[in-house]
């Protein structure tokens, strides 16, 4: 019989060898650059068909006899890991393509390295999500962050980048090692590393939390949550867009699918205090994020924090979903998880397709600020039309396939109340109301990002020559595109296969549920009854079309169709430039003005006789200056004193010996 | 026979609310202009002015992209859609099952987020000003909307509002006090969704005061007419949601004829009422900062979740 395991395992063997041939290529000079990327694509294009074809099979091992003997690779495959290997696949079909392209203008040397590293980083993300044991878990981890790394770095050598990519590989390593801590302590001391070892752990109540916490500290690191997500900002714009694209939109999926894998399957019992952990630090997180997100000028950065938010809705969603599970809704605990596996398989497709929109914008114009964007819709009206079904889907517009998670979500919660816990109770609807203002500032974000890059009048005279994509970049953005409408109109689709990965992962053997089962449940979206809540894409697109064409049939029969191009009026004001369109600091000025708590802004304003006055204004995210530049200060002190030992004199340094030796043999006598 | 004669009142309703649309606004400003002491144009001078503007060429930017041309469409199309949904003469629509109210309220985000891209695509100051006001307003007054919405969720345990309609009609008349809490944050957020005082004022074209007037400043003819009377549908909608809400006496529970005509009176009448409350209400409020927009929105907020917490309170 077809076992997907080895599929998957010939994949991500193949990807490594992509890449190190790609790699050697490329280095001796010889242009293979689109062919490379294409053998990369039919690597994804494979796995899709694996993994959604046996999605329904059952789980199973393979016992790999590699490495350190005694210690053999242990893989796996369960419709968890299947479908995060979908998500994997997927949105990285569309990067490849887009890739061919994208680094053709660098030199065969970076491009070499970038072919390396971008093969290893999907191979050690496929590896991390087949590993069934805590020792190749944690290798294809690092890989994954090192390939990562270097992807960041590997650019540009300027000191900027470099820091980005120091702060990165910083922050990763406190989450391997909150990781390694939380399996350790699964583990008890056993020489067995195997997740089925993990499994059937006997953990008290208080060191099952402790292994959640860990967990949730150790993957959150990678996810952004709070306060680990500075790295998030930083990198991003730093990296090339395809590598964003692929961080932003899959990497930080494996930390949802590290928590999910802890939380779920390997602690049995939950408790309602981890929920509670989890969905505050989402909510934090989502709201810290979007209002960081509406304030930016760098439209990497913004999408950087538009991607912490999004994580932070994914945590809140699974701190919800562990809520409903630990006092036995495990009905509404499948909904709840459904709604936010189908959001991190839309913000995966979403976040790749914007920041690949944003490499395109970086290519034809060089700018990443937004105040020297503007009025490209004209100049590149394939990236413009396609990003702005990008935008408005993960804005939350129905129709397409960010609002289904949303909705789904809200209708988790609306179901909150038959969790009786008083003190819960109350909070609940709040988170609700916490997470609908956050959907909507998140598309005042989208239109700020959108209106002021595509919209308008050019801000810069070189912006005219902006030329569109090229063949291939506009293949990937398609793809991408097209996956996004499908699972807007059609979300069925997706949202069966899904309920078999939450029905696995809440151990419900038999799936009595009527999920998403109703009579015309092809046509409309039924979460649990008719009458409750249903939502029918498919028809909402069906009749707005109609109605736009008897509109126009009307307005022709009876009216006319007339059109006459002039100036723009604008209350008649002559003399208006471009200049004097709303920036992006002017979009973000509500934003400054309602969340001034959150932020750290350092303003300068020109005074009234100031002869060449300007104005100038930063605005950091207020835990660097809280939370981060505190603790580097008191770090940097107290290794101040430690280093007051070090005298460079030898007999100073046996007086430490004797001392030392006195202390211990006082502390054994 | 029932799918076809609950098909025949379904295109029933929605044309009679698009249609009657332009006759209510015109009601409004016609009470507006007694309480003034003015004689007024009429119910029937929006129907005027679109014909006008329909007769009228429209003129478009030579920046414009197919958004700006799109735009009024789409929001046209939105706001005609959700007529289709509200319980207004019947409960059973056909087309109630295609969306919830949370779906519903989605297709407003779509009209507006599509008008303020159109507002900042032709590039000018007032365009982008008004779109990123709208947008403001927008997502502070979603929080509100979503917890009078969780309220009445509560209470009938759906979010459909031909469910929701249904079980307040067969149920016994129970004054519920976290309905008023709720009633009272969703008028608010009604006058805030659809640019009324105090938050916008929809005659003024003083710039700085303006939020939705200023989005669609470049619009002309064709293009205008449609935005002008998507607008007064969307503020009938938004009358119509809260009437299905708050006061859903006299919609009919069996599509038959006399219901139908019944129900269709009943609302007539509501309107009126409501039309020349929302006049009295505007006479008599003057317009607030900007500034102070999220204070009032925050209040809508904060009494939704005191409708929230009572109701939840009451249940246990």
């Amino acid at each position: 019989m077809f076992d997907p395991i080895y599929a998957v395992l010939c994949i991500a063997t193949y990807w490594f060898f992509v890449g190190i041939i790609g790699g050697v290529l490329l280095r001796n000079r010889i242009r293979c650059l689109r062919v490379i990327f294409s053998l990369g694509t039919l690597g994804s294009v494979f796995l899709l068909v694996t993994s959604s074809l046996s999605l329904n099979k059952f789980p199973s091992d393979l016992l790999l006899s590699i490495g350190i003997p005694e210690y053999p690779f242990r893989l796996h495959w369960d419709p968890l890991t299947g479908f995060f290997l979908i998500l994997l696949s997927v949105p990285s079909l569309g990067i490849s393509v887009f890739s061919g392209d994208y680094f053709r203008h660098l030199d065969c040397r970076t491009q070499g390295m970038i072919c390396f590293n971008y093969h290893l980083f999907l191979a050690s993300m496929t590896w991390v999500l087949i590993a069934a044991d805590a020792y190749s878990f944690l290798i294809a981890w690092e890989l994954m962050a090192l390939s990562s790394y270097f992807l960041i770095v590997a650019f540009k050598s300027t000191q900027e980048t470099q820091q980005a990519g120091f702060l990165y590989f910083l922050i990763a390593h406190i989450g391997a090692l909150a990781i390694l801590l939380s399996f350790a302590l699964m583990l008890q001391g056993q020489t067995d590393f195997s997740f089925a070892a993990m499994r059937h752990a006997q953990l008290s109540p208080a060191s099952a939390t402790m292994v959640f916490l860990l967990a949730l500290v150790g993957f959150g690191a990678k996810a952004g949550l709070l306060p680990f997500h500075v790295w998030l900002p930083e990198a991003h714009p730093a990296a090339p867009s395809p590598i964003s694209a692929l961080m932003s939109g899959v990497m930080l999926k494996m930390a949802v699918y590290g928590i999910l894998r802890v939380a779920f399957d390997f602690l049995i019992k939950q408790e309602v205090s981890w929920g509670m952990t989890a969905l505050i630090i989402g909510l934090l997180t989502a709201l810290f994020g979007i209002i960081l997100a509406a304030v930016q000028t760098d439209m990497k950065r913004l999408l950087a924090y538009s991607s912490i938010e999004n994580l932070g809705l994914i945590t809140a969603g699974l701190g919800l979903s562990i809520l409903f599970n630990a006092t036995n809704h495990s009905q509404l605990a499948v909904l709840t998880l459904v709604a936010v596996l189908f959001h991190c398989f839309n913000h995966a497709l979403l976040k790749s397709l914007l920041f690949l929109g944003t490499g395109s914008v970086l290519h034809a114009t060089g700018e990443r600020n937004l105040g020297r964007l503007g009025g490209l819709f004209s100049r590149m009206p394939w990236v413009a039309s396609l990003i702005l079904i990008g935008v408005l889907a993960i804005a939350g517009v129905p129709m397409l396939n960010g609002f289904v998670s949303e909705w789904l979500l809200l209708q988790a919660f609306l179901f909150s109340p038959q969790i009786s816990i008083p003190s819960l109770i109350m909070i609940l609807p709040i988170a609700a109301a916490i997470i609908v203002f956050v959907i909507g500032l998140a598309a005042y974000v989208m239109v700020k990002f959108y209106g002021i890059i595509f919209l308008g009048k050019p801000r810069e005279s070189t912006l005219t020559h902006a030329a569109d994509a090229s063949a291939l970049e506009k293949c990937g953005l398609v793809w991408l595109v097209g996956i996004c409408c499908l699972l807007g109109l059609f979300p069925l689709i997706l949202l069966r296969p899904l309920t078999l990965v939450a029905d696995f992962l809440l151990r419900l053997t038999s799936p009595t549920f009527s999920l998403f089962h109703t009579k015309h449940s092809w046509l409309f979206l039924v979460p649990i009854q008719a009458q409750r809540a249903s939502y029918s894409p498919l028809v909402f697109f069906c009749v707005m079309m109609v109605i736009y064409v008897v509109l126009v049939i009307l307005i022709r029969k009876f009216y006319h169709g007339r059109l006459r191009r002039t100036h723009a009026w604008d209350g008649g004001y002559p003399g208006q430039t471009a200049r004097m369109q709303d920036t992006a600091e002017g979009f973000g000025q509500p934003i400054k003005h309602i969340f001034k708590p959150f932020l750290h802004i350092y303003l300068e304003v020109p005074k009234a006789d100031d002869k060449n006055p300007h104005y100038r204004i930063q605005i950091a995210d207020r835990l660097w200056h809280v939370l981060y530049l505190p603790l580097k200060k008191s770090i940097f002190y107290i290794a101040k004193w430690v280093s007051k030992l070090q005298q460079g004199r030898i007999s100073s340094y046996l007086i430490y010996s004797f001392i030392t030796l006195l202390i211990l043999l006082w502390w054994v006598l | 026979m029932n799918i076809a004669l609950a098909i025949v009142f379904q295109i029933i309703q929605s044309a009679l609310l698009i249609l009657i649309a332009p006759i209510f606004t015109g009601w409004v400003c016609q009470n507006r202009s007694w309480l003034n002491n003015k004689k007024g144009a009429g119910i029937f001078q929006p129907y005027r002015q679109l014909h006008k503007l329909f007769l009228k060429d429209s003129l478009l930017a030579y920046n414009a992209s197919p958004i700006f041309r799109i735009t009024p469409y789409i929001y046209f199309s939105a706001m005609c859609l959700i007529t289709a949904i509200i319980p207004v003469l019947s409960i059973s629509l056909p087309f109630a099952p295609v969306a919830d109210v949370i779906a519903l309220v989605s297709l407003f985000a779509l009209a507006r987020i599509f008008l303020a891209l159109a507002a900042m695509d032709i590039g000018t100051a007032f365009g982008s000003m008004g779109a990123r006001r709208a947008m403001l307003v927008a997502f502070l007054t979603e929080p509100a909307m979503l917890m009078v919405f969780f309220n009445i969720a509560l209470i009938h345990q759906s979010t459909a509002l031909a469910t929701i309609v249904s079980t307040a009609l067969t149920h016994a008349l129970t004054i519920n006090p976290s309905i008023s809490f709720a009633a009272v944050a969703f008028v608010m957020v009604l006058l805030a969704e659809n640019a009324r005082i105090p938050i916008d004022n929809p005659t003024t074209h003083l710039e700085l005061t303006m939020i939705h007037e200023a989005m669609i400043l470049e619009y002309s003819g064709r293009h205008l007419a449609l935005i002008e009377w998507a607008s007064s549908v969307k503020l009938l909608n938004y009358f119509a949601i809260g009437l299905a809400l708050f006061f859903p006496w006299g919609i009919a529970t069996l599509p038959t004829f006399s219901g139908i005509i019944n129900a269709g009176l009943i609302f007539l009448i509501k309107l009126l009422v409501l039309g020349s409350g929302l006049a009295i209400f505007e006479i008599t409020t003057a317009k607030m900062r900007i500034f102070r927009v999220p204070e009032l929105l925050t209040v809508a907020f904060v009494l939704a979740i005191l409708g929230v917490l009572i109701q939840l309170l009451g249940v246990r």
